[in-house]
């Protein structure tokens, strides 16, 4: 045990050391990427808005929106949605 | 293996300051690579923290007593089920606990957005390992669980016989999830403020770790409530102690945050109201860890000693001074989008709901540190007890139960009377069919719990109301049949249809605590056997005294002195009760050599004799009558004292006969509750509606086409 212990330490040093500077080996320019990072928050977004269209369905549908009113909030809503699709076409 | 697990820890507090200072770096400096290193340095912090948890509980699985913490935490005669969960009955344990759950929850968080929130993530992950610094260092400086003897003693003093419950193997690990989840929406609230991204992304990304961390604490409380009601021997669930009030506070205040995001992501409303929510959450989650640890509020189950108020204190100082700074510096961009558009609105119901879950943690914070605040300001440490907590939270939490049935079917932004109509006509009405029935079999004696029950009602009615609807709506937009219909709308709408079925159970479970604290029976008697007593209509007997010994190997784990009741209704048998005493033997006393000394200078538990039903429980706890059994135990110490250990263990044998044959009278604490199993049933459909918002969503449609945008929209919404 004496001689094990001080090997699982240098062991666990060395997973630890090898796990966090594998970014900083491969270098900023592997680790850049800028666009997906940009896409992901887009998706999220979309996916959102999404839900909040489908939603204001459901709340028409159950009696909780007028229907004049789900009519704005629909248009405004999927105008929206179409900005997060043109702002993702061009990221490309 | 304990120097690996105490290098494991100098490693992770090492780890935790690199990954800080390079997710600051890589923020500030805008590299990348750096952000990076600091998210994986979360990763290295649970290989590490896993680590360390692993070897400590292998230390407590084989009875490794060279280990100050499990000699002084467990025994050779804990059970191998228990033995597990004692590691987190101690200071040290609970705290690694603590680390490892929360470098868990940090890698899931930080993996899934390790390609969004590039801005807010660094700041996050340095938060986040922050909390790892901080309760890394405890365990490194303050509170070791690796500390070792050179010789081991031969036994451990064995686990809190009040611990040995089935629920206490997972109540602590639920509130501790419960609390270290709710750092995560913490950090990335911390996150938003500095890069000043106060829209809703931040809370999209956490918002199933919020809800996660609502549902795991939630989980905890009730099976703490579970374990009180079982095995303290007091017939109660709830008793309004310090560390049961420490980790209700994170849940009303991160119940109310569920709510007020759900403003902003519609409205874009309550900015500075939802930070500040979500930041005085992840500061109340601390609060609690510090309660339940420091000791510092009597608590009947505070398990820790005060060594570690100073930094606790300092870093819960520095999490609202931090707040308080970020959000008064950042309070231009928190700006509401919007206003609100009519107090007759869902806005201003969930704002009025907030006001109202605010309003119940305060209540709950000032009469948990009031013995605090009046020993700072009169000198004097006062308490005050539960008629106190009632006279507040009772009206609050009527209100509360009422907004609960009103808020899913309220409009957004203005309710006209003709939608009100429709909405409420059948809920209110069901409300008045209650408590007319209420009223016609006599149920009036007690206004708050009557009213509770009709709006209890109410709130049932208008989920029917809505699954009834949505149910109507699927079925005429995809000609489903009603059950496929309902399947396909809660799948398409988990959160929504989740969150009704939250409310369901929360209506339930205030019928329960309601009707079992309204209308309970409870007696105190002093029965011998073949006495009787009456309760709420039950004749209870005192049929015979038992008595047994309990041995784990050749050692005496257990004395149980205890009565089988017997239950009548009306001159018919209903059921047969038993119930125990149990005294574990003190190791000191069996070490100074007088063994029926010790059996009864140790810990003692009561068992329940208690028979539930969906209408009433029948709950019975005994005491043996002090008065005779400290004589007999008295003459038996002073017969026994010089005697070898075989024949004081006879003695015991002897005292247990005589206690089954004699006629020793017995105090017992009789309680007729109705509706008790309604407060856990409400709680497992809570937990199903919390499982049901939980669950992911089906795959969005993310394919890309060619066609017009409108078009696209269309199609993607109807294929998702």
């Amino acid at each position: 045990m004496d001689v094990l212990a001080p090997l699982l330490v240098i062991a666990l040093l060395g997973v630890v050391v090898w796990l966090v500077t594998g970014p900083l080996r491969a270098g900023a320019t592997a680790a850049e990427d800028v666009d997906a990072a940009r896409r992901e928050d887009l998706e999220a977004a979309k996916e959102a808005k999404y839900r909040e269209i489908r939603d204001a369905e459901l709340d028409l549908r159950t009696g909780k929106l007028s229907e004049d009113d789900w009519r704005a909030i629909d248009r405004e809503l999927r105008a929206e949605a179409m900005e997060l699709l043109r702002r993702l076409d061009e990221l490309g | 293996m304990a120097t690996v697990g105490q290098a494991c820890l100098i490693l992770a507090l090492l780890t935790c300051a690199y990954g800080i200072g390079a997710s600051l770096y890589g923020a500030i400096a805008g590299r990348r690579d750096w952000v990076d290193s600091g998210r994986r340095a979360v990763y290295a912090l649970a290989v590490l923290a896993t680590a360390a948890f692993v070897i400590l509980e292998s230390a407590f699985l084989r009875s490794d007593f060279h280990y100050s913490v499990v000699a002084t935490h467990s025994s050779t005669t804990t059970p191998t089920f228990y033995k597990a969960a004692a590691a987190w009955s101690s200071q040290q344990g609970s705290l690694l606990l603590w680390v490892w759950l929360l470098s868990l929850w940090s890698s899931l968080v930080l993996f899934l957005v390790r390609r969004r929130l590039r801005d807010v993530a660094p700041y996050a992950t340095a938060v986040l390992l922050g909390f790892g610094a901080f309760f890394t260092s405890l365990l490194i400086f303050a509170a070791t669980p690796f500390e070792t003897v050179a010789a081991a003693p031969a036994e451990g003093t064995g686990l809190n016989p009040l611990l040995r419950h089935p629920s206490m193997m997972i109540h602590p690990p639920m509130l501790y999830s419960g609390y270290t989840l709710w750092a995560i929406p913490f950090a990335f609230a911390i996150g938003a403020l500095v890069v000043r991204r106060v829209d809703a992304d931040w809370i999209r990304a956490t918002r199933r770790f919020a809800l996660a961390a609502w549902f795991f604490l939630g989980v905890g409380i009730l099976l703490g409530a579970r374990w009180s009601y079982a095995e303290l021997g007091w017939g109660g669930y709830w008793a309004w102690d310090p560390v049961e009030n420490a980790s209700l506070l994170p849940w009303l205040t991160g119940t109310a945050f569920l709510h007020s995001v759900m403003v902003q992501e519609k409205r874009g409303m309550l900015k500075v109201w939802n930070v500040s929510l979500v930041l005085a959450t992840g500061t109340l989650a601390i609060l609690g860890t510090f309660l339940v640890r420091s000791g510092i509020l009597d608590s009947i189950h505070a398990f820790g000693a005060s060594t570690l108020g100073v930094p606790f204190v300092s870093l819960i100082g520095l999490m609202i001074a931090g707040s308080v700074a970020l959000i008064v510096t950042r309070r231009d961009s928190l700006r509401s989008e919007h206003r609100l558009d009519s107090l007759l609105s869902r806005e201003a119901v969930f704002l009025g709901n907030n006001l109202v879950l605010v309003g119940l943690a305060f209540v709950v914070f000032w009469g948990t540190f009031f013995p605090l605040i009046s020993e700072a300001v009169t000198g004097e440490k006062a308490a005050v007890g539960p008629p106190w907590f009632d006279r507040y939270t009772v009206p609050l939490a009527l209100v509360l139960v009422l907004l609960s049935g009103i808020g899913p079917v309220i409009a957004w932004r203005r309710a006209t009377l003709a939608n009100a109509r429709r909405n409420f006509l059948w809920p209110v009405g069901a409300a008045v069919v209650t408590l007319a029935l209420l009223i016609a079999f006599g149920v009036t004696s007690n206004v708050a719990a009557v009213t509770m029950f009709a709006f209890g009602a109410f709130v049932v009615a208008v989920v029917g109301q809505e699954v009834a609807r949505g149910v109507s709506a699927r079925r005429a937009m995809a000609s489903e049949g009603p059950a496929r219909a309902l399947v396909s709308l809660v799948r398409r709408n988990r959160r929504r249809y989740g969150g009704y079925t939250v409310h369901v159970g929360m209506a339930v479970l205030f019928v329960g605590v309601a009707a079992s604290t309204a209308f309970q029976h409870a007696r105190d008697v002093r029965l011998s056997p073949t006495q009787s007593a009456t309760i709420g209509g039950y004749q209870i007997t005192y049929q015979r005294a038992t008595a047994r010994a309990d041995y784990r190997g050749d050692r005496l784990e257990r004395v149980a002195l205890g009565a089988v009741l017997d239950v009548k209704r009306n001159g018919k048998h209903v059921t047969t009760l038993r119930t125990e005493r149990g005294y574990y033997p003190s190791t000191a006393a069996f070490a100074s050599g007088s063994i029926v000394q010790g059996i009864f200078d140790g810990d003692a538990t009561s068992e329940v004799g208690m028979k539930a039903g969906l209408t009433r429980d029948l709950w019975t706890a005994i005491r043996p009558d002090p008065e005779y059994l400290n004589k007999v135990i008295d003459a038996l110490v002073v017969k026994t004292r010089n005697q070898p250990i075989d024949q004081q263990f006879k003695v015991v044998g002897n005292l247990l006969g005589t206690y089954k044959q004699g006629a020793f009278p017995a105090q017992f604490r009789l309680i007729s509750s109705p509706l008790v199993t309604w407060i856990w049933l409400g709680g497992i459909i809570v937990f199903a509606g919390g499982l049901i918002a939980l669950w992911p969503a089906p795959d969005a449609a993310r394919r890309r086409v060619t066609a017009g945008y409108a078009g696209r929209v269309a199609r993607e919404l109807g294929r998702a």
